[in-house]
């Protein structure tokens, strides 16, 4: 039987979320590949079962609004339109990489699109967050616009408890009414510790009442549903009527670095967000379910299989930097 | 150019005036530095109701966010001008400037561009104990990608902002709080000091001495009382530590073969032991004798007028300290 599309999303737009979420779990599931072929130095955070949340927030901004982002960030990244050749490359420490190769997992970014930074603080791309609201609003003041571009501010419930970034910035952007939809990521783990043994609250969302801004919590395993939610703060934001705490509850498959098995995680619980609640497949039968053809969506994976396979090719074969670009990048003027 | 006399605390104030006339893309943020109070140390004064509340910006009592702001700001085309309202305080914003603002250029390939200015009052000096007395300046010249301006006049106070709020890079600006009330001339209008440029405030053969700040005065007024003596005495004032003026240094070396170098921070792990490096490494062989440095003792600031003026550096300590070199 077909459902009818929900309200406020259409075909196209579904389309666009479901490639991007494909490209996320299919970038993020190579990359777990690659690096136990010792393709990738250091250690990496993988969004892998978290896709529903970037994708679902993305799909409402424009190349001319801002994400802050986090440690786990390859798929806001990728969300917010970032070229997967260049995130490999700087995966893999290359010259062609993003960030020349001196930032890696961590350091992507993509200023000519408005992304501001993953970041290797937990918690600290929200104060930043805050100055890129605050520069949305600004420009539309001396522009003459009542609209405004936004700000998509990422972070885990672990941030959540981080006082000086998170509390700070919430509070700046609500007395300042900001056009930010603050992001709060809770996959129920900060590293191997537990939210529940960490935080009284039920709901993380239940913090935006201190700062006077609404909170909303959502399952963020759902990409509708995160989008529809994304969609109405995002609208508010832009209309300068400030921001919006939107929690997505979710779950990453993997550990929360390369080498962590998780083995803090009970196995049943696990079982049932890989198993039962994975948001591709929830996606993919929603799209069916609307009248979507399975051919359209076959074809979705193996362009983006294609696009994977393209990027760890460029990868490879992007030279690695030379101790002559060691201070290279370090001060505007030179050294 | 024409000159007129003004505070320290005047010309800082002329100089974010004259800028923010220039470019709408100045924001001053921080505490208590709007209309109701028009800052600590009133060097935001009036300009929140000359360029309005939107571009002077009262914050809450929240450091971090106040530069995470800023970087913020400063990443995405503005020119963000932060007070921090006391230099101690500036410990709970050290992730937003050593980790984010010091680094985002570097760690993203060269895509981002942070044109912050950090100001804050610092230094010892009139009881205020040790919560608001430290000089952390060290802390931040031990960080690349970090400018640093310590400007010890008026002059040098409005030239350097100026500069500091023109760069591209994140600043440090330093500004010594018992310098507000000094007096000097300041040139009018388009009044730049360019970062790497040491000012000789004194020239003299017998002895270099390096101060900054406020311990340029008193490097002045050890030198006038060593005059009556005989002794002829340099004083180099650095401006900025990075970019660090080493050829001024190692020229005045080679001239005096004598140094002394005179900061108030505490004397460990402070700016004389870079300073000494640069200085030994381009005028050792001209050397007459050994450096001395005459900095803060190596404990905290107290609040006992007694015990504050025994932590910092005197006009007597660095007359003193000649005496040991000629």
């Amino acid at each position: 039987m077909t459902r009818s599309i929900p309200e406020g999303t259409d075909e196209e737009v579904l389309l666009h979320m479901y490639t991007t979420a494909v490209k996320i779990r299919k970038f993020e599931t190579k990359v777990y590949e690659v690096f136990n072929l010792n393709l990738i130095p250091g250690t990496m955070h993988l969004y892998r079962g978290e896709e529903a949340v970037a994708t679902g927030v993305c799909a409402n901004l424009t190349d001319d609004d801002y994400i802050t982002s986090t440690h786990r960030g390859h798929g806001h990244c990728i969300a917010k339109g970032a070229d997967l050749k260049k995130m490999m490359a700087e995966l893999f420490g290359r010259r062609d990489g993003y960030s020349k190769g001196r930032g890696g997992s961590m350091h992507i970014a993509d200023f000519s699109i408005g992304i501001l930074g993953a970041n290797g603080v937990v918690g600290a791309g929200i104060p930043i967050s805050t100055g890129a609201g605050l520069s949305c609003k600004l420009e539309a003041r001396f522009r003459g616009k009542d609209r405004m571009n936004a700000c998509a501010s990422f972070f885990g419930d672990g941030a959540s408890n981080q006082g000086a970034n998170f509390h700070g910035s919430l509070n700046l952007a609500a007395i300042w009414d900001l056009p930010i939809l603050f992001v709060l990521e809770n996959n129920f783990y900060a590293m191997g510790t537990a939210i529940k043994r960490m935080s009284r609250l039920e709901n993380q969302a239940e913090k935006a009442k201190a700062y006077g801004m609404p909170g909303i919590t959502v399952d963020g395993n759902d990409v509708i549903a995160v989008y529809l939610a994304a969609k109405e703060a995002i609208n508010r934001a832009k209309n300068g009527k400030g921001p919006t705490l939107l929690e997505c509850k979710t779950y990453r498959h993997y550990g929360h670095s390369k080498f962590d098995p998780a083995t803090y995680r009970p196995e049943e619980e696990k079982h049932d967000w890989v198993e039962n609640r994975d948001p591709i497949e929830r996606f993919t039968e929603q799209l069916l379910d609307f009248g979507i053809g399975a051919n359209q969506i076959e074809d979705i994976n193996l362009e983006v299989d294609t696009m994977i396979e393209e990027a760890v090719e460029f990868a490879k074969t992007s030279p690695e930097p030379t101790v002559e670009h060691l201070f290279e990048d370090l001060y505007a003027g030179g050294n | 150019m024409k000159v007129k006399m003004m505070q320290y605390r005047e010309a800082l104030n002329e100089a974010l005036r004259e800028e923010m006339h220039r470019d709408e893309r100045i924001v001053l943020l921080g505490e208590d530095i709007g209309r109701h109070w028009n800052g600590a140390f009133k060097v935001t004064k009036g300009l929140a109701v000359e360029f309005g509340e939107h571009r002077v910006r009262d914050t809450p009592i929240s450091e971090n966010a106040i530069i995470g702001c800023g970087v913020g700001l400063a990443m995405t085309g503005f020119r963000p001008v932060c007070e921090i309202m006391f230099g101690d305080l500036i410990t709970l914003a050290m992730d937003q400037i050593v980790n984010q603002a010091a680094k985002m250029r570097y760690m993203f390939g060269g895509q981002a561009k942070v044109p912050i200015v950090i100001r804050t009052p610092w230094g010892a000096g009139g009881s205020y104990a040790a919560h608001h007395s430290s000089s952390y300046e060290a802390w931040f010249m031990h960080v690349p990608g970090l400018r640093i301006a310590m400007p010890s006049t008026p002059a040098d106070a409005k030239g350097l902002l100026k500069t500091a709020i023109r760069s591209d890079d994140p600043v440090m600006f330093f500004e010594q709080k018992f310098l507000y009330n000094t007096k000097g001339e300041v040139p009018e209008g388009e009044h730049l000091v360019p970062f790497g440029m040491a000012d000789i405030k004194r020239e003299g053969d017998d002895v270099t001495i390096i101060a900054t700040a406020k311990m340029v005065v008193l490097a002045l007024e050890a030198a006038e009382l060593l005059a009556r003596e005989n002794v002829d005495v340099e004083v180099i004032d650095p401006r900025t530590l990075n970019p660090l003026d080493e050829q001024a240094i190692i020229d005045s070396v080679k001239k005096t073969g004598r140094l002394v170098i005179v900061h108030e921070a505490s004397d460990r792990g402070g700016i004389s032991g870079e300073l000494l490096k640069v200085a030994m490494r381009g005028a050792f062989y001209y050397m007459d004798a050994h450096p001395i440095t005459v900095a803060g003792k190596n404990c905290h600031l107290a609040f006992s007028p007694v015990l504050e003026k025994a932590h910092s550096p005197s006009t007597a300590d660095i007359v003193a300290a000649v005496h040991q070199l000629v």
